[in-house]
């Protein structure tokens, strides 16, 4: 009864969704009021009955319902509960479920918190996404329905994919579908923008906390994605360059882009065509990796089962939207009039570098993840891109970035000095170099790689806390004083702070994680110690244990430095009957500036068991310094500018001046 | 020319060692030099019945056949070139993580530096186009005009 | 469109052409790699021959006629698919079949054999290192070696009557002239 009651609301949301994309964009054109008025509405209602078909497919897993074929699939009934939920978007179908409720959130969030947008932005803003909406839903109802049924039902799941049954997991999908489908709603206003010719300022201000928002949510969604690899995988490893890794941060390179761009055109009226042009990348990379993940065009240890026929829905679907976005743009960019001038040396000239080195970055991996593909369509030649590739062209383009996002926030709007910019990054430069010296002196002159690493970050952390600095009048005043510029401190500046330090963090982190990692594997017994770094670990016992659907082998380890025991450590190979599949459950001691990492692997044969220890020193900084830019993201998203909402008039006098008294 | 400039590239990455993940402790090379190119080497090759991992990180038959042959092929004194060479003789280009340098990638390893170029110089033209697009200059009576509007005291 | 104008189409046209290549793409399966020992001589080896077999399988096999190299396993279920084709070819006796058996165990590949029928005039046992010379990543793989003893021809995956029909014997008898 609730599998049909949800299958129904689909079609119901897809109706709604058709009239959502029709009707509010009529009334735009003819400036008629009732037909606009149906925007708001309708967007609360298509969010209301996807969420209906959501929890539907939601209650199906929770009550084990096998007779939905997705259930069957997915699913087994010794799954603890949190991972029977969590299967509904660990496969195709109910994953796209999850994207389509997603896109229906957004635009019920648009409805709800755009009272400060014209009508005819708003109706044509949600009338675009109603067109998405409709596209998805038809592909979900047409070619991946969720709610197909098995007869007969059979008894038990075929279960859940073990390495996916996990905490961790459970939140990542959602995070990362949060921030590429959030970027639609950037896309929308964009189209709009298109629609109506015309961008203004205020454009950039409504456009930013959407951008924000997804922005922050790809942050953690892929930091997220690469934390559970590192602990899950059994290896340390955290980024592989994989097609489906690359298909989120492409877009997260490019969102980047996005909002720095979005930044001049609020401030200076300029580069209007080239952020709307971004708006329409940022997204139709969202939609370009949903078709490399379930189209089957590529390889990926992250593809769902490929099937040729969704990936041509897929693809005209792509094209749809994407082509006729490039379509409208290359017919009505011209027409939008170009904006104030700024010298190539100046704040808006360093966005632009910022924004031509991001968009290099991401068609460098755009590139290596698509030219297997292309090559073998065009030559039919096979060729592999792999890490060495992206490690020799993608490095290069970020480090001028990384120089240069220390200058950037030095320099001011319109016209910069650099001299004098640099002059104030004095401090800065100490840094860099003490960091540079302080590395190949500890470390010796192999590590010239991660020397220069640790520059780089210190170089930027050093910029960021200086820029802060002189914001805050540190040193010219009184504390008290201090403490309350710091309190008015516009919160985006705020953010800024913790965006670009977090980055440093992050760099810092990959340096350190990737130049001075030590390996151990060997065959270890009961009763055996084992160095590595400095750190003594004992392996006492390995005993089997059962969980709810798996048994394992499990060791007792002791974790310990100069004879002081520190932690216990337990990792575990896993093995589950239903799934025929193993999964590793990895021991890591983390003291947030390194990880002391075990994985028990399999026995191997003469009362040993095969163990891999690895010490890795400063990648928690990565998870750190991701959550510190997503923090950054988070607090600029609560700028009291972007909330020129209710009580629409009043708030909107005193937030336009101080705006004006903020520049 | 391109040649040493990737080179110095490759250098930089190498610079970068990372452990292997599925190496077995019976697999390993007794020297540590020669262990260390074995890894180096393992970089380098792709696991073919696997998606997107190198031989080195994959737990696949194959990939743990290919790991043997490569550290057997380094005790019998090949470098690292020959060992991926004779390796990509058998599998093809495909085995290899990093794109051989030919006619076919071409568009590939110049592609980043050509769009940041093809970039910097649609920027160039743009800015350039617009400071023509600029205002003229004001004559010497427009710019007596502007003095007398600013200067009756009004502050913007 | 005024001068400036055409260069707003260039993200369009880029979109265009990248979605062609989607859908060509979508019909090419990326599991199939080409081989780069096509028209080159068939590595050299000697496999010794399951138990109870006389004769292994080596390279001096392969010269003086066309040849069907089949690589095989009793672990493998689409070898399973395969085999009545390769009965049926070996029925014919259109062309020798021999086997490599891949990374097996001796008994269950002989209680394979029994079980499906034995269409290889030698059989030999390999424990993967042969395979690697020939670029062995899957089973089933066959390979057509022509007189010379050069490869000509690799087949990934399961055989199916129309491939041995379409392709499979029109290159033999081609290789024979």
């Amino acid at each position: 009864m609730v599998n049909e009651i949800g299958h129904f609301a689909l079609v119901l949301a897809l109706c709604i969704a058709a009239l959502q994309a029709v009707l509010p964009l009529v009334g735009a054109a003819r400036n008629d009021a009732a037909l606009m008025g149906w925007a708001r509405p309708a967007a609360l209602a298509q969010f209301l009955f996807v969420a209906i078909a959501f929890f539907a497919l939601m209650h199906a897993y929770a009550v084990s319902d096998f007779s939905l074929a997705n259930v069957a699939a997915n699913s087994n009934s010794m799954k603890p509960l949190l991972y029977k939920l969590t299967g509904v978007w660990s496969n195709h179908e109910g994953s796209m479920l999850l994207w389509v409720f997603i896109l229906a959130l957004f635009g019920a969030a648009v409805a709800l918190f755009s009272h400060n947008l014209p009508p005819q932005l708003r109706a044509r803003v949600l009338a675009v996404q109603a067109m998405i909406g409709v596209g998805f839903l038809l592909f979900i109802l047409l070619t991946s329905n969720p709610f197909l049924r098995l007869v007969p039902a059979p008894a038990d799941g075929a279960g859940l994919n073990p390495i996916l049954q996990d905490r961790g997991l459970a939140f990542h999908p959602p995070c990362l579908y949060l921030g590429y489908v959030g970027f639609s709603i950037s896309f929308c206003f964009a189209i709009a923008a298109l629609i109506e010719g015309r961008v203004d300022p205020a454009w950039a201000r409504w456009v930013r906390p959407w951008t924000l928002a997804a922005w922050c949510a790809l942050t953690t969604g892929i930091a997220m994605g690469s934390w559970w690899a590192y602990y899950t995988l059994g290896w340390g490893g955290w980024w592989f360059w994989d097609p489906v890794e690359n298909a989120s941060f492409m877009p997260w390179l490019v969102g980047t882009a996005l909002l720095h761009s979005a930044v001049v055109v609020e401030k200076r009226e300029a580069r209007k065509t080239w952020t709307i042009l971004l708006a329409i990348i940022t997204f139709s990379l969202s939609l370009l990796g949903t078709f490399l993940v379930r189209s089957g065009v590529l390889t990926s240890v992250h593809a769902f089962a490929s099937d040729p026929l969704r990936g041509v829905f897929i693809l005209l679907l792509l094209s749809c939207y994407t082509g006729g976005a490039l379509i409208l743009f290359a017919w009505r960019a011209p027409q939008l009039a170009g904006g104030g001038l700024f010298a190539p040396i100046s704040r808006e000239g360093a966005l632009v570098l910022n924004n031509l080195l991001l968009a290099t970055a991401a068609a460098t991996v755009l590139l290596g993840t698509l030219y297997p593909l292309l090559l073998d369509v065009v030559a039919h030649q096979k060729v592999s891109v792999g890490p060495p590739f992206y490690s020799m062209t993608f490095v290069p383009i970020m480090i001028p970035l990384l120089v240069a996002m220390a200058v950037g926030p030095m320099l001011p709007w319109k016209r910069g000095d650099l001299p004098a910019a640099l002059g104030r990054l004095k401090f800065a430069f100490l840094a860099t170099a003490a960091a540079a010296l302080v590395t190949l002196a500890a470390t010796g002159a192999r590590s010239l790689g991660a020397a220069c690493g640790l520059a780089l970050a210190a170089w930027l952390l050093a910029a960021t806390l200086t820029e802060l600095a002189e914001r805050l009048r540190l040193f010219a005043g009184p504390l008290p004083a201090v403490w309350r510029r710091a309190l008015n401190l516009p919160r985006a500046s705020w953010g800024m702070f913790f965006a670009h330090a977090g980055m440093a963090v992050v760099i810092a982190g990959i340096t350190g994680s990737t130049a001075w990692t030590e390996e151990k594997i060997v065959s270890g017994r009961p009763g055996q110690a084992f160095e590595i770094a400095g750190y003594t670990i004992a392996l006492d016992r390995v005993s089997e244990v059962a969980g709810p659907d798996y048994t394992a082998s499990r060791a007792d380890m002791r974790l310990l430095r100069d004879g002081r025991g520190i932690a216990e450590m337990h990792p575990e190979k896993r093995f589950y009957p239903v799934e025929n599949g193993a999964a590793t459950g990895v021991a890591i001691h983390t003291n947030l500036l390194s990880d002391v990492y075990a994985v028990i692997g399999d026995p191997d044969g003469t009362g040993g068991y095969v163990l891999r220890l690895y010490y890795n020193p400063l990648v928690p900084w990565i998870w750190l310094g991701a959550a510190a830019m997503a923090l950054g993201g988070l607090i600029s998203l609560t700028d009291r500018r972007h909330r020129i909402g209710a009580p629409a008039r009043r708030a909107r006098a005193s937030a336009t001046a101080r705006v004006q008294a903020a520049e | 020319m391109i040649r040493p400039l990737l080179l110095a590239l490759a250098l930089v990455a190498a610079l970068l060692p990372v452990p292997a993940h599925a190496v077995r402790p019976d697999e390993m090379l007794a020297d540590p030099g020669l262990e260390a190119r074995a890894r180096e080497v393992g970089r380098e090759l792709r696991c073919l019945v696997c998606r997107n991992q190198s031989i080195d990180d994959s737990d696949a038959d194959l990939a743990h056949d290919l790991r043997v042959l490569v550290r057997e092929r380094i005790k019998a004194g090949d470098s690292n070139d020959q060992v991926v060479a004779y390796v990509r003789a058998r599998y093809g280009d495909f085995v290899l993580l990093r794109p051989p340098l030919e006619i076919g990638t071409l568009l590939l390893w110049g592609g980043p530096l050509l769009i940041l170029v093809l970039g910097g110089v649609a920027l160039a033209r743009f800015y350039r186009g617009k400071d023509e697009n600029a205002a003229p200059p004001l004559s010497v009576e427009e710019r007596r005009r502007l003095a007398a509007i600013l200067g009756d005291g009004t502050r913007r | 469109m005024n001068k400036r104008g055409w260069i707003f189409l260039i993200p369009a046209a880029v979109f265009a052409l990248l979605a062609v290549g989607f859908y060509a793409g979508l019909g090419i399966d990326p599991n199939v790699l080409p081989s780069p020992l096509i028209d080159q001589p068939a590595p050299r080896f000697a496999l010794p021959p399951l138990q109870g077999d006389a004769q292994g399988f080596s390279s001096a096999d392969l010269t003086g006629h066309v040849s069907l190299v089949n690589t095989f396993a009793s672990w493998c279920a689409p070898c399973r698919a395969e085999h009545p084709v390769l009965n049926a070819l070996a029925q014919t006796k259109r062309v020798p079949i021999y086997g490599i058996d891949y990374k097996d165990k001796e008994d269950l590949a002989l209680a394979w054999i029994a079980e499906l029928g034995n269409p290889y005039t030698r059989i030999g046992a390999d424990d993967g290192r042969v395979g690697i010379d020939w670029g062995v990543y899957g089973v089933p793989e066959t390979f057509i070696v022509d007189r010379d003893g050069r490869i000509r021809y690799k087949h990934v995956g399961p055989l199916t009557q129309a491939d041995i029909e379409r392709t499979i014997l029109p290159l033999v008898a081609r290789l024979e002239r």
